[in-house]
């Protein structure tokens, strides 16, 4: 019944109804229906865990092992339980950052590193490539048992043809087509696939039921239920063992290590990697997965014991493969729709995880490993190229082809030597070289891209060595003396039994050093240099990914000018321009602007867009092609260090120039105000020069004319010439009192002036200048009265100076008091500390604002119409600078056509005065 | 015909001694004391030449000058300005404001004559 035509057909139409599920999952999400927006659905995705391994292999390894085909579950089951605090930090992590990948992760971690972004994918596909040959031997084996239904023996293990002649490479080369199909249709820029997740889903399910369905088959159809299949495998003292924990079931370090292998293949097998963290949809759906997928695990591997004992029990043992139970039990038991409904079931399992694995592997390539070396080939020049969605499409399709014959070739090489639990087991030691690097770069701020390159390097270096290499020589591609002498004949060299550590199984040998390698090399070269700023501010993002708010996480320091334009076409070239322009436009609602044109090029959209072209060709490379548009300036530490320092001087300099320039202020102020003072002295000694000038001038002219006219006319009258001589005379007279004048003035402003003090009674002073007066008083008619106390004490001061002074007064008096009839008057009295002297006459008087005018040089007041004086100007301001330079003080009391007095004080303590004018 | 000269000036003794000159040299004369006093002769008295000087009472030499020659009825009057002060911006200003003649004080008699002389058309 079961024929080739029957089998393929089913298989055919299987592919193609997940096919259609996935077509109609992509459909519903671009109409923003999403079908698997549901925590059911995403806990089903994550079974893709549960490959040929689960439903083939447990079994396996079960009929040797007996429980030990358990750690690999438990690993999982009991990392699950940490989800809640370390795959939410992953998820947040990576949607706040918009990371595709695993290796993205890694890389962007450290700095955004293409590097280390490399490094990951080769790892991860060198490691994953046994795994995926472990499938497509699992197709194969069991595609070629049920076309020899009914015959259950084992495989004649020919060789088969390499490539074209071998079916396997068929089924591989299927498998490149559907994962194409499934996975290559366009680029999304979160990478997500939701017709995938939903096809997953369903096939988790397949298998499921399959698995159950073979095992209720086993347990109650061929035997009695579980205690029935219990009780007669007790009774085979072989079985027996398998039943019991120790022994055969492996000790504590094969538990242990694998154990640790399954948490770490649970969270960084790239397959888990895309199902959990790329396409999660929201992060709630974890609480939920975080119970069903444990649950999931339990169901799927309750009957594995049964069938291992049930299929022990049936076949002779060694005649048929322990891995194919689940297949050749139905069939030996005639029940090939059973059997049928199996083989799809491994299929599915198979093809999801081929599938998953592969489109993660393939975006990996192309991302992290491709692009970049793409990106920096100069020649190319794809910066120039307008559209790349269909460059990068075609770099992941070439990927998921070489991929699968990678892993065609190394079933071919290796695959026979191993069961497949234990290729499998490989494939987990190797992704369990990211587990140092990611847990740390979650959980630690120091560990730095130089810490994560020499980790992972020397972890795949020894798994290489210790697992990979081995699994060669075990084929036969490689001497077996590499295995049994180590390399070079070395001893300690050998490759499972490194160093002499013996007595660990391949797995925990390997595990064993590769992580101490790894996880040594990652501390102690994370300690040696401290991490730069790209990395220490992306250590932050990571690590405090919990607590930092969505809006800001993910945005360092950014300086650089960008055009919305040039990042629209940036974007384009790598999504298309449509989607670009769609997610420029959701931007733009989301941020309030009404159309891109008005988006502001800041660092906020400059980081959205490298977000979103990072979910197509991966962050590293995505931050390259961003600061080629945008003239980025990127900045370190000791930068940002630079920029605050500079900042802080400058507000300090700042601050001093302020203070400077106010002081400058008030220094300018200081000097205008001399300058004014000056440019008035100046003015002022100007003025004095030139009046003095024409003071003296005017005399001599006189002097001059009338010398000449003397000269110039002999024949002049008598009267005449003795007219015209006595002016001369008289002239003369006024210069020589002038010059004097203005010398003594002068002298006694500048200080030079000689003061011969002496003590004076001021009685006599008064009385001689009385008498040297008296002639002239006579002659014109005035009256001179004195009036002096009986006591008066005496005064120190210069006598000739003061008779100065009193002369001035008194002729000044007698020029102006009233003709006829002029009467002065002297008065001297003591008044407190002081001497004070009038001298009064009754003139014409002096007007209120001629009071001060008279005591200013060359100022002469009178009736300018009538009388010209005769005085020089000088008298008044010269006794005020004698009385003054006394202690004294001169003024003049007067109203007009009322007389005045002159008046002046001298103090008989000379010190007094001074404190006196102080006050 | 005779020609008037007016002296304006307000030192008694150098009044005497142009008095003096112009009168040996016999030219009609008249002598105003102050500036009002001054333009008040000028228009009256009509003289040819004004001898003028820049110190006076009441109005400034300088004053007189400007009015004279802003007056048309006055004529072309010659006028020399007579000053002690020989300031370089004050003949620039007598001459500005249109003295046909600066003298600083003292003067020659010979030169007085001369330039008077000169500017009579003599």
């Amino acid at each position: 019944m079961l024929t080739a035509p029957v089998v393929l057909i089913a298989s055919f139409a299987y592919l193609g109804l997940l096919f259609a599920i996935a077509y109609y999952g992509d459909k519903r999400a671009d109409a923003g229906r999403s079908i698997i927006a549901n925590p059911y659905i995403f806990a089903l995705s994550l079974a893709v865990y549960c490959t040929t391994w689960t439903f083939y292999g447990s079994v396996g390894r079960a009929a040797t092992s007996g429980i030990g085909f358990l750690p690999i579950y438990l690993g999982p089951t009991l990392m699950a339980a940490l989800w809640w605090y370390v795959m939410l930090k992953i998820i947040r992590i990576s949607k706040q950052n918009r990371i595709t990948s695993i290796a993205d992760f890694i890389a962007s971690r450290y700095g955004k590193s293409q590097m280390l972004g490399g490094l990951v994918t080769i790892i991860a596909v060198v490691g994953i490539i046994p795994y995926i040959a472990l499938q497509l031997k699992a197709i194969a084996n069991t595609f070629s048992i049920i076309l020899h239904v009914p015959e259950t023996t084992a495989l004649d293990k020919q060789s088969a043809p390499l490539f074209l002649g071998d079916n396997t490479f068929y089924i591989a080369m299927l498998l490149a087509a559907f994962t194409i199909l499934f996975g290559t249709r366009h680029l999304d820029a979160t990478e997500r696939h939701e017709g995938l997740v939903a096809a997953i889903a369903f096939e988790s399910l397949v298998k499921l039921v399959a698995f159950i369905a073979v095992g209720i088959f086993v347990t109650f159809w061929l035997y009695d239920g579980f205690g029935d299949i219990f009780s007669r495998a007790a009774q085979v003292p072989e079985l027996g063992a398998l039943l019991t924990l120790g022994g055969a079931a492996g000790n504590y370090t094969t538990w242990a290590s694998l154990t640790f292998l399954s948490m770490a293949a649970i969270m960084f097998l790239p397959r888990q990697w895309q199902v959990t963290v790329v396409e999660n949809v929201d992060e709630r759906h974890l609480t939920k997965a975080i119970w069903l997928f444990p649950l999931y695990l339990l169901a799927i591997n309750i009957f594995v014991l049964p069938i291992a004992l049930g299929g022990l029990m049936h076949f002779p043992s060694g005649t048929v493969d322990a891995d194919t139970f689940v297949l050749t039990l139905p069939i030996a038991e005639n029940a090939p729709g059973l059997a049928l409904f199996a083989f799809i079931g491994g299929l599915s399992a198979a093809t999801g995880m081929v599938i998953v694995e592969t489109i993660a592997l393939s975006t990996m390539v192309c991302n992290d490993l491709v692009m970049p070396v793409l990106l920096r080939m100069k020649g190319l020049r794809l910066t120039a190229r307008r559209d790349l969605s269909g460059l990068l499409l075609g770099i992941r399709r070439g990927a998921i082809v070489l991929i699968l014959v990678l892993g065609y070739l190394y079933f071919y090489l290796a695959g026979e030597a191993y069961a497949l639990v234990s290729i499998g087991l490989i494939s987990f030691s190797a992704v369990a070289q990211f587990a140092p690097a990611i847990i740390g770069g979650i959980f630690w701020k120091g560990g730095t891209r130089a810490g994560a390159v020499c980790g992972l390097g020397a972890g795949f270096l020894v798994w290489l060595y210790t697992l990979l290499l081995p699994s060669f020589a075990k084929s036969g591609w490689l001497p077996i003396s590499f295995l049994s002498e180590g390399m070079f004949g070395i001893d300690l060299l050998k490759p499972q039994q490194l160093f002499g550590l013996s007595g660990l199984d391949d797995i925990a040998h390997c595990l064993f050093w590769s992580m101490l390698a790894n996880i040594g090399c990652y501390g102690a070269v994370s300690l040696v240099k401290a991490p730069s700023a790209a990395e220490h501010g992306q250590a932050t993002v990571f690590v405090d990914a919990l607590r930092l708010s969505g809006a800001t996480a993910g945005q360092r320091l950014w300086r650089g000018s960008a055009s919305v334009n040039e990042l629209l076409a940036l974007l384009g070239r790598f999504l298309g321009p449509e989607r670009a322009r769609e997610a420029f436009e959701s931007y733009a609602r989301v941020r309030g602007a009404r159309s891109i044109e008005l988006l502001a090029a800041d660092a906020s959209l400059v980081h959205h867009a490298e977000s979103l072209l990072a979910g197509a060709i991966g962050s590293a490379s995505a931050r390259v092609m961003v600061a080629s548009v945008v003239a980025e300036e990127p900045l370190g530490l000791d930068e940002v260090m630079n920029i605050i320092d500079e900042a802080s001087q400058v507000l300090a300099y700042s601050r001093q120039l302020e203070q400077k320039s106010r002081e400058l202020e008030a220094a300018t102020e200081e000097l205008r105000g001399a300058n004014q003072q000056l440019k008035e002295l100046d003015r002022l000694k100007d003025d004095f020069i030139s009046t003095v000038t024409h003071e003296l001038r005017t005399p001599l002219t006189s002097i001059r004319a009338f010398s000449e006219i003397l000269k110039d006319n002999p024949r002049l009258d008598e009267d005449q010439r003795g007219k015209f001589l006595g002016i001369v005379i008289k002239e003369s007279e006024r210069l020589t009192r002038l010059i004097n004048q203005v010398l003594d003035l002068s002298k006694i402003e500048s200080g030079n002036a000689e003061w011969h003090s002496s003590e004076i009674d001021m009685r006599e002073v008064v009385d001689d200048a009385a008498a040297a007066v008296s002639q002239m008083f006579k002659e014109n008619g005035v009256e001179l009265e004195i009036d002096v106390p009986r006591e008066l004490p005496t005064i120190v001061a210069d006598r000739d100076r003061l008779m100065q002074v009193m002369l001035n007064l008194l002729s000044n008096a007698a020029k102006f008091c009233k003709r006829p009839g002029g009467r002065v008057s002297v008065a001297l009295a003591r008044q407190d500390g002081f001497l004070r002297v009038d001298v009064t006459d009754n003139g014409i008087g002096i007007s209120e604002s001629d009071k001060e005018v008279i005591f200013e040089k060359f100022r002469q007041v009178g009736d300018a119409l009538t009388d010209r004086p005769q005085g020089t100007g000088l008298g008044l301001p010269i006794c005020r600078q004698i009385i003054n330079h006394f202690g004294g003080r001169l003024w003049v009391q007067s109203q007009r056509g009322a007389g005045a007095t002159f008046s002046f004080t001298l103090p008989f303590d000379r010190a007094r005065p001074q404190a006196r004018a102080a006050a | 015909m005779k020609k008037r000269v007016l002296i304006a000036e307000d030192e008694p003794n150098i009044v005497a001694s142009l008095e003096f000159l112009m009168n040996e040299t016999g030219y009609e004369f008249r002598t105003a004391v102050n500036g009002e006093e001054a333009l008040r002769a000028a228009s009256e008295f009509r003289p040819d030449l004004l001898l003028l000087d820049v110190m006076l009472p009441l109005k400034s030499g300088f004053e007189v000058c400007q009015r004279v020659r802003g007056d048309e009825t006055l004529g072309k009057v010659k006028i020399i300005m007579l000053t002690a002060k020989g300031r370089e911006t004050e003949v620039a200003k007598g001459l500005a404001l249109g003295a046909d003649a600066y003298i600083t004080k003292p003067f020659a008699t010979r030169e007085l004559l001369d330039t008077v002389k000169r500017l009579l058309g003599e």
